[in-house]
């Protein structure tokens, strides 16, 4: 049988001849025994010997039972100590007085030690499940104070990310509480190259740090690409990507963005799985909401993502609204949700389009009350501004684009030791897409480059014959002979040329490419169609519905083509 | 309805097993606390005036000497004793002196047998 260690026990009775019966019984059972025959002498001896359980007489002179034992509760404070109240007391009302007292139990007279030692047996069971109880709730307390110490911290890192944002432009207003970040909601803003505003709020499933640390990748992510001058769409791609390759199943990241022009007065809106956002319009006060139309980001592989767009006209003084499901979701003291109606409610009752914001956010502490939670609130808005009254620290740049054009040229020239071997196309390609408004065509832009260029090296430095393609055999043919002639060849060039001139609205970038051989007749092939069957001769075709115009001159060694585009987000 | 036993000898056993060498101690110091509770309660019930501490002094010895006897197996004195306490408990002081005089009777009897019991 498991024996009970040996237990520090006090014995308080007035009772000589009682006192000594329970003093043998418990000394008999294994324990240590401290004696007391007043309430006095009970709270003196439990000071000096602090025992494990205390057997206390009611009714004692000097100080009874009931005070002796409010006295060793308060002493023992956090520590549960058992007291057994010893009574032949019967009467409901002395009962309950006792246990009033702080008494957890009663033995009565004639003393049975089988109950007594069954007392005391579960007593101290429940000493050390309290015991238990309070080191739990001490480590408890613990990790709560460090858990909302990462909250500071993750706050911290966020805003040291987000910093090279916008988000403290004069047309844009945000709450953001820290544990809304805390739990995975994010806000980015930042401006493009060409003036127009991008913003992101997104809210990642689940809670506290693992939803948080998605953040990190999304807003680096965001801020890289913005300044760099990548499309709405590009973006999102790239950070759906970016989601969908590092968060587990079932974890995602729902999210609205916009993009906003405010030369043209128009939003681009992009809404994956978050509540509808509000335009506000100042002229009559009404809402036009922005529903969600996708899936939440990092729940698609690339290939099916979505990235069209809805296109809203907005008016100068227009707000722009934004929020995670924080406002939706959060409960009054009823246990009542706010939703989507109260949210329309503020807009209709609103007088002062400057002052939505607080009211939304007024009436929404207001129903959570006295509420347990803390807000988890995420909300921003954007007004739509005239471009020149926007107040922004990174902004200077903006209106010199705006007004006068950006021209460059650029020469290139491949020599003979690096025909074989090197491949400028990569090379070209890369300083080309440095370029933000030659990035969306960069496929094109290749092309253009492959077909002129090969032409140039192999029928022009090479004078190899286009025909020798026009059967399997012939390819095969082809392709030695090029071997051999790039072995060989010792002398030539390719000259390569760019001329780049855009502005804000539209721009042309004008490619030519010379070759040191001899040329053909191009004035003869002019006229005829261009085979698009067959292996070769199509490459000519493609680049002539690529570019606005494809030139040949000086001996047909000569090529220019002119590539256009316009802006239009 | 008082009990007829005057001493339960299961009882004085069963501490007789437990006190071991300590039971006739035992025997003695009950003899001695209530001999000097006897006294006081004659002091206390001797008194002639109403004092509702006195009753209550009363009321609280008798219950104290209630509980020693009911541990010692003396179940009749036991229930003298609680006739007392309940007469002290509703403020009835009448003849308490008659109840105290049964008391002591009964423990003088009781005395005696403890004795022989440890003789």
């Amino acid at each position: 049988m498991n024996d009970l260690r040996s237990l520090k026990i006090l014995v308080a009775d007035d009772t000589d001849a009682d006192r000594l019966i329970l003093e043998t019984i418990v000394r008999k059972e294994g324990h240590q025994v401290f004696s007391a025959k007043n309430g006095l002498e009970a709270v003196a001896i439990f000071q000096q010997q602090h025992p494990d359980i205390v057997l206390l007489d009611a009714l004692m002179p000097e100080m009874d039972g009931f005070d002796a034992a409010r006295q060793i509760k308060q002493l023992a404070g956090d520590e549960l100590v058992p007291i057994i109240f010893l009574t032949s007391l019967q009467d409901t009302q002395s009962l309950v007085h006792c246990l009033d007292a702080g008494g957890d139990d009663f033995l009565s007279k004639p003393y049975n030690r089988v109950i007594l030692k069954a007392k005391i047996k579960s007593f101290n069971r429940m000493r050390d499940l309290h015991r238990t109880m309070i080191t739990q709730r001490d480590q408890l307390s613990q990790h709560h104070q460090r858990l909302l110490q990462e909250q500071a911290v993750a706050k911290q890192v966020f805003d040291n990310v987000a910093h090279s944002g916008c988000l403290n432009a004069s047309n844009v207003r945000y709450f953001l509480s820290s544990l809304a970040v805390f739990n995975g909601d994010v806000v980015v803003a930042a401006i493009r190259p060409n003036g127009n505003m991008m913003v992101l709020l997104g809210d990642f499933t689940g809670h506290g740090l693992p939803a948080a640390i998605g953040a990190m990748p999304l807003a680096s992510t965001f801020y890289g690409m913005v300044h760099k001058g990548f499309s709405m769409s590009d973006v999102l791609r790239e950070i759906n990507k970016k989601l969908k390759a590092i968060l587990p199943i079932g974890l995602f990241c729902c999210a609205t963005m916009i993009d906003f022009n405010f030369r043209r007065k128009r939003i681009k809106v992009w809404n994956g799985g978050l509540p509808a956002g509000m335009i506000h319009h100042k002229a009559d006060g009404s809402v036009t909401p922005m529903r969600s139309t996708h899936l939440p980001l990092g729940v698609l592989p690339e290939k099916s993502f979505k990235d069209d767009f809805q296109f809203y006209d907005v008016s100068e003084g227009d707000r722009i609204f934004m929020w995670s499901d924080g406002i939706h979701e959060s409960r009054s003291p009823d246990g009542d949700m706010f939703g989507e109606e109260r949210l329309l409610e503020v807009f209709a009752q609103n007088r002062e389009p400057e002052t939505v914001f607080e009211e939304v956010l007024a009436k929404v502490k207001h129903f959570i009350g006295s509420g347990e939670q803390d807000d988890d609130l995420s909300m921003i808005e954007i007004r739509m501004d005239s471009p020149e009254s926007l107040v922004h620290p990174n902004h200077y740049f903006i209106h010199k684009q705006q007004v006068s054009p950006v021209e460059w040229e650029l020469r290139f020239e491949v020599k003979p030791t690096s025909f074989k071997s090197f491949d400028p196309l990569p090379f070209l390609l890369n300083v080309l897409t440095e370029e933000p408004d030659l990035r969306g065509f960069s496929g094109s832009l290749y092309t253009i480059l492959a077909e002129l260029y090969s032409n140039a090296l192999e029928h022009g430095v090479l004078g190899l014959s286009g025909n020798l393609k026009k059967t399997p055999e012939g390819f095969a043919e082809y392709y030695a002979q090029r071997e051999k002639l790039l072995d060989d060849i010792t002398d030539g060039f390719v000259h390569i040329y760019f001329a780049y001139s855009a502005n804000i609205d539209a721009g042309s970038l004008t490619l030519r490419v010379e070759d040191s051989g001899a040329g053909f007749d191009f004035n003869a092939h002019q006229g005829k169609a261009i085979s698009t069957t067959g292996y070769s001769g199509r490459g000519i075709g493609i680049v002539e519905k690529l570019c606005r115009s494809v030139r040949y001159y000086g001996s047909g060694n000569k090529v220019e083509v002119v590539f256009v585009w316009i802006n239009d987000d | 309805m008082s009990e007829t036993q005057h001493l339960s000898y299961d009882v004085l056993n069963s501490l007789k097993d437990i006190m071991e060498d300590d039971f006739v101690l035992l025997i003695d110091t009950f003899i001695q606390d209530s001999q000097s509770r006897l006294q006081t309660l004659q002091q206390l019930v001797g008194g002639n005036d109403r004092d509702s501490i006195r009753i209550d002094s009363i009321r609280r010895d008798a219950h104290s000497f209630k509980g020693s006897c009911s541990n010692l197996g003396a179940l009749r004195l036991a229930s003298f004793c609680a006739v007392l306490e309940s007469k002290a408990l509703n403020k009835n002081v009448d003849d308490l002196g008659v109840d105290l005089a049964e008391i002591k009777e009964e423990f003088f009897i009781v005395r005696k047998m403890m004795l022989d019991f440890i003789a």
